[in-house]
């Protein structure tokens, strides 16, 4: 763990205190406080609108309209919901974009063959299947080496079977890369399989801390697995329906 | 609702399409064998090859007067005397000058003031409004302004295209930068470019398919500027012939510059489709069937 600690100081890799932001006078996120330590997995889940995709924003850099303590490490990466790929660069010269320096195609490649896309480097982005795409925008995350890693809802474009393929891959991702992983989901399931730690946020703030201790690789039919996603969903205003329950 | 017919321990499965045995069934032809044997070219060109044989058919048997319309023979006759006697080439040399001059000249105001008003919102308040006003006037009738400023010679016809060709292209450009997408941008920023790297990476390149349909309008317009600049107090170019052409009567002469300016303009027509082609081949397109 000590390894990823690049600031000795804080060992955190997100320290957010007293958070607020507010659209039109009405805060959206109010005094919200948040610490992710370095290598950790985090979910945020939420309901619509509950901020949780704002706070991303804020921590990604894009939102600066804010009070408050805020500290992120320098090399942070996003992966929208949507690929967002410039459909006027080929694949590998969208994940270069915006490394600084002349980077080789080799290391756009190497990153792409990590997200099992090698042999689409030289395609348009338009040519691309939804999964290709999200796993290209992963990759061009991925070569920034971030520390921190900001997933907004990544898997939400996805049908269902590239979403468990794409989950898995990230899971793989962040046990190699090691570095702290902040996703932000409305799918309990998908948050109880990958994080370390679940937030619930609810009135502007993190209302509900849920520590996920089972061992990984998670299988979904184990009892605590639907026990921690029960209570999750009771958290979040859905009761377990009576088939769930059995 | 009520459920009336099989019941739930029926003993034949009632799964076979066998009730409804008269289905009109339509087979579904390969879109290979349908597409037909002759070559697109071909395809394309027998349109005007057509019209060219009912313009020669009508002016053979009388029905088409040489002194309202010569015939295409005829035409091509005197095109070649033209050529001949080097009238036709050197007011050819004479008229594309000005096009490629005027061209050039709007080409840099116009996309210079887009990019203005684009990129910088203070551009946008001193710019914008201006050139929506003076794009309003129609160029045209600036001709005796023009001369009245800058004479009779070359400057006022390469300005009257520049006018123009300045306003189609930067209404487009400035639409293309305006109408790029702001998640595209963000996407920019979080990955960590500059203000000028978003420009040139996302800006710019996101503005282009609009701005290569200015400049197809910008040609179009290029060409219809000249014809005017050139029927006005012109000694020289193709508008100048055809204005001499018109005194003598002769319609061959007439219709030879303008069968001129018709391939000029798809010469312009084919440059701007093969820019695209090579700039915008990230982009899918519908072909047609």
């Amino acid at each position: 763990m000590a390894t990823h600690v690049h600031r000795p100081v804080t060992p955190h890799a997100v320290h957010v205190e007293g958070l607020t932001r507010a659209f039109d006078g009405r805060a959206v996120i109010d005094d919200l406080r948040l610490d992710v330590r370095p290598g950790e997995f985090v979910a945020l889940l939420g309901r619509s609108g509950c901020g949780k995709s704002t706070l991303l924003r804020i921590l990604a850099g894009l939102d600066r309209d804010i009070e408050g303590t805020v500290l992120v490490p320098r090399r942070k990466a996003v992966a929208f919901q949507a690929p967002r790929l410039m459909p006027w660069k080929k694949v590998w010269r969208n994940v270069l974009l915006g490394l600084p320096g002349k980077p080789e195609r080799a290391v756009a490649e190497q990153a792409l063959d990590e997200v099992g896309l090698g042999h689409r480097s030289g395609a348009w982005p338009k040519t691309l299947s939804g999964g290709e795409a999200q796993r290209t925008s992963l990759a061009r995350a991925l070569v920034r080496e971030p520390d921190l890693l900001l997933l907004d809802e990544p898997f939400g474009a996805l049908d269902a079977l590239t979403r468990i393929k794409a989950q898995r891959l990230v899971g793989e991702l962040w046990q190699r890369r090691g570095c702290a992983v902040l996703l932000v989901t409305h799918d309990v399931e998908e948050a109880v399989l990958l994080a370390d730690r679940v937030l619930v946020m609810d009135g502007g703030v993190i209302a509900h801390e849920q520590r996920i201790d089972l061992d990984r690789p998670r299988d979904i039919t184990d009892p605590r697995f639907a026990a921690l996603r029960a209570g999750l969903l009771e958290r979040l205003g859905v009761e377990a329906t009576a088939a769930e329950a059995a | 609702m009520s459920i009336s017919h099989a019941p739930p321990m029926s003993s034949e499965p009632d799964i076979s399409p066998i009730s409804a045995p008269d289905l009109d069934l339509q087979p579904l032809v390969p879109a290979s064998s349908r597409r037909t044997r002759v070559p697109r070219w071909l395809r394309r060109t027998t349109g005007p090859v057509l019209l060219l044989a009912l313009w020669q058919l009508l002016s053979s048997t009388g029905a088409l007067q040489p002194d309202v319309l010569a015939s295409p023979g005829r035409i091509a006759q005197v095109a070649g005397d033209m050529v001949a006697d080097g009238s036709l080439p050197a007011a050819m040399g004479t008229s594309l000058q000005r096009v490629a001059a005027g061209l050039l000249l709007g080409l840099v105001v116009g996309t210079g003031l887009a990019l203005l008003s684009g990129l910088f919102r203070i551009g946008e308040d001193l710019v914008d409004a201006p050139v929506q006003m003076l794009r309003t006037v129609p160029f045209v009738g600036l001709i005796p302004l023009f001369i009245i400023w800058f004479g009779i010679g070359e400057a006022p016809k390469v300005a009257i295209i520049t006018l123009g060709v300045t306003f189609p292209l930067y209404l487009n450009v400035y639409a293309g930068i305006r109408g790029v997408d702001a998640q595209l941008i963000e996407a920019g920023e979080s990955l960590g470019l500059s203000r000028w790297g978003l420009v040139r990476h996302v800006v710019l390149p996101g503005a282009l398919p609009n701005a290569m349909t200015g400049l197809r309008y910008s040609l179009g317009i290029a060409w219809l500027a000249l014809v005017f600049a050139e029927q006005v107090n012109a000694d020289s170019g193709i508008g100048f012939l055809m204005v001499q052409a018109r005194d003598f009567l002769r319609t061959d002469v007439i219709v030879v510059c303008l069968v001129v300016y018709a391939f000029l303009g798809l010469l312009a027509d084919f440059i701007v489709r093969s820019l695209e082609r090579l700039l915008l081949q990230w982009r899918p397109t519908f072909t047609g069937r």
